[in-house]
């Protein structure tokens, strides 16, 4: 008791602004020196892209002359002119509104499946599935109810990038989670075929497939039976990222453990009641970083189409940059700016959607494995 | 024993599938035949070059190789507008023709005799004669390529463009230094930075990255072209009729602008006495029905596109920002290499 009595209570830990400082950013003269040299390179970073997108940009103007100045900055009226193509392409202006009811459309199945508090995800997935993929072609393509019909090689932009990227995503998920449960199958046709598919791929480079479709194929079809270069591409891009996916899944199928295997068996559930019901919900669950890095890195290796005439976004904004009218030391740097910035959100928003669920199951779950320290 | 048989057999079908497939994409249909059924021309050009091929921001085609495909399908279909450009990458430009997939390339490709012979295709003409030239700084007042000796180039690596320009300097027994880059931007960068006294690749290009300095006017284009690029349309190998419509859709350009007819005046030069003129615009002869076509072909191409000259000045010439002067490009009356045969 006397010893608590006489025990001098800590003194209370100065607040306040200065004191935060100091003690973590200058505790040590060698912090000190990093918060300064940290201090002055973003200072510099962003007096650069302040200085380039703001105070040294061009803000009006009519042609590529107009941006041709000594230290010139973004040329923005370049940007407003092309803005258009760099989302829709080359698909005709006064029809651009089918590629927005798309979007809307799409939106419409998405915002359902995505936000959890919202009920009905069967009968959105359902739709997003079966009934938007049919709507989006004949609303995009076009050539009936009296829609003109709008050929792929006018679409461009944002919107190919889009169109291959979540195509792409729908498309190799399923066969991902097939390869990957063809893969682990005792069946030796199914195992060996799946295997056979996985390893052929992923020992090929997509730019190699790409040219395959646009390149070889054509040549070994008859002349009339030509199949739309953005479908080759479509497949090929599909096929491609299934065969990482399965390989992302397979690893979260082989971190359970046989006792889940051996459960539902004793349950007596059937192969498919196993893995629906038991098995996939887990290991799915496992790999959703994965999984999302997959999805991102198919959005931006959609880029790739550009090497066989498709005008993705990134394709859209090299043309943009080499029209005549435009061409000024400037004009490229805006345009790959821009197509960045585009490219960025996109990712960004998918990486955040992806932490969020990871967040949201963890709690969820029994075995809570991915949880982690970040929250 | 049965089960490998089965499997040969199989695999038999599937071979002469195969065959059979290839072979009937062998099997040439007359390409006049198809634009026409058709009702439009697919035209190979290049995803964006200015001047040759490019789209502006409302997505409309120009160019010089653009205003070919115009020409042609103003003398085959009667409308200029009647075209579907089909922009093709360097490398899948010549299957996109063999394949089908376009009935014609105008896509500023350079003919040479290993393309002419192997690759299935034919060249029709030259449209533009480029080669390799140097871009200088207007004030270290240079005048040719001839009084670079000395000077530090720079040249991207792995190209031809390295090779001709070490061939030049051979040549004319100069010394000469290679500041070599891998990516063209780089060299131009470097070239900015007066790192080397002169920047070199095709002509046609030099004057579009001209205009990619921070200002144009301080560099000029030396007149020397020390290598041949003859850039000009290609069909596929084995359709003679649509090679030859082709071919003289070019000529009929060219002899547009040695008589003076032009988009302009065509009409009343329907009226002219001259004889080169009424056989040009098919008001004696019968020259079209030896294409296929009808008499009036070459009046619509430049009616509708113009003559060689105008396509040009328009393009690249006085009438854009690339300011590319005729050159080997005059006709041969007035010192270029431009020559069509006569229309008789």
């Amino acid at each position: 008791m006397a010893v608590v009595g006489t025990a001098t209570t800590a003194p209370p830990r100065p607040g306040g602004p200065i004191a935060w400082l100091r003690e973590n950013l200058f505790s040590s003269w060698t912090n000190a020196v990093l918060t300064l040299l940290a201090l002055w390179l973003v200072y510099e970073a962003v007096a650069a892209v302040l200085g380039w997108a703001v105070l040294h940009a061009t803000w009006q103007g009519r042609d590529g002359s107009d941006c041709a100045r000594a230290e010139a900055g973004a040329c923005w009226p370049f940007v407003n002119a092309w803005f258009g193509q760099f989302l829709y392409g080359r698909y005709p202006e006064p029809e651009r509104w089918r590629v927005n009811l798309t979007y809307l459309l799409a939106g419409a199945g998405l915002v359902p499946l995505m936000v959890p508090r919202v009920p009905h995800k069967l009968w959105s997935s359902v739709y997003l599935l079966a009934v938007f993929p049919v709507l989006a072609v004949l609303l995009l393509s076009g050539g009936i109810f009296g829609l003109r019909h709008i050929p792929t090689d006018l679409w461009g932009g944002l919107l190919v990038t889009l169109v291959i990227s979540s195509t792409g995503i729908a498309a190799a998920f399923p066969l991902g989670v097939v390869l990957a449960l063809g893969r682990r199958s005792p069946m030796p046709i199914v195992r060996s075929l799946s295997i056979g598919f996985i390893e052929f791929v992923r020992g090929v480079p997509l730019i190699t497939v790409l040219f395959m479709a646009s390149v070889m194929l054509p040549l070994f079809l008859p002349e009339r039976w030509s199949i739309d270069k953005l479908v080759r591409a479509l497949i090929m891009v599909a096929l491609f990222s299934a065969a990482y996916l399965a390989e992302v899944i397979r690893g979260g199928l082989q971190a359970i453990q046989r006792g889940q295997f051996e459960a539902a068996d004793a349950l007596g559930l059937s192969y498919p009641q196993k893995m629906g019901l038991v098995v996939l919900p887990q290991a799915l669950k496992l790999v959703i970083p994965g999984i999302v890095g997959s999805f991102i890195s198919l959005f931006k290796d959609t880029s790739l189409v550009l090497i066989i005439g498709i005008f993705d976004l990134l394709g859209m904004a090299q043309t943009a940059s080499s029209s005549p009218t435009w061409l000024s030391p400037s004009t490229p740097m805006t345009a790959y700016v821009v197509a960045g910035a585009i490219f960025w959100i996109f990712c960004f928003g998918m990486s955040r959607y992806s932490q969020m669920l990871e967040r949201r199951l963890a709690a969820g779950g029994e075995r809570v494995v991915a949880k982690t320290a970040e929250d | 024993m049965t089960h490998f048989a089965r499997r040969a057999a199989l695999a038999a079908v599937v071979l002469a599938g195969l065959a059979g497939l290839t072979g009937a994409a062998s099997a040439q249909t007359k390409t006049l035949d198809t634009v026409k059924q058709r009702g439009q021309l697919v035209c190979g050009v290049n995803v964006g070059l200015p001047g040759f091929g490019a789209a502006d921001d409302k997505g409309v085609w120009s160019g010089l190789d653009v205003d070919y495909c115009k020409a042609i399908a103003a003398a085959v279909l009667g409308d200029a507008g009647k075209v579907r450009y089909v922009p093709t990458t360097t490398k899948e430009r010549f299957t996109a023709l063999q394949s089908g997939e376009i009935d014609v390339l105008n896509r500023n490709t350079t003919w040479t005799i290993s393309r002419d012979s192997s690759l299935g295709l034919s060249f029709a003409g030259v449209n533009y004669y480029d080669g390799q030239g140097f871009m200088v700084k207007k004030a270290a007042g240079v005048k040719s390529g001839k009084e670079l000796g000395g000077a530090t180039i720079c040249v991207q690596t792995g190209t031809t463009t390295e090779l001709n320009l070490a061939d030049f300097f051979r040549i004319n027994n100069l010394q000469y230094k290679p500041l070599v880059f891998e990516k063209m931007d780089e060299a131009l960068r470097a070239y900015q930075a007066n790192r080397c006294d002169a920047f070199t690749t095709d002509a046609s290009q030099l004057y579009a990255v001209r205009l990619l300095t921070s200002n144009p006017d301080e560099h000029i284009v030396l007149p020397d072209i020390i290598s041949k690029e003859p850039l000009g349309p290609a069909v596929r190998q084995g359709d003679s009729q649509w090679f030859t419509i082709v071919r003289w859709v070019h000529f009929a350009l060219l002899n547009a602008e040695e008589l003076n007819v032009t988009q302009a005046n065509v009409d009343e030069m329907l009226n002219s006495t001259h004889p080169d003129v009424k056989r040009l615009l098919g008001k004696e002869g019968d020259f079209g029905k030896g294409l296929g076509l009808d008499n009036d072909w070459a009046y619509r191409a430049v009616k509708q596109v113009g003559n060689y000259g105008e396509v040009f000045e328009r393009n690249v010439g006085s009438g854009s920002r690339l300011k590319i002067d005729r050159g080997l490009n005059g006709l041969w009356t007035k010192g270029g290499l431009q020559y069509a045969p006569p229309i008789r």
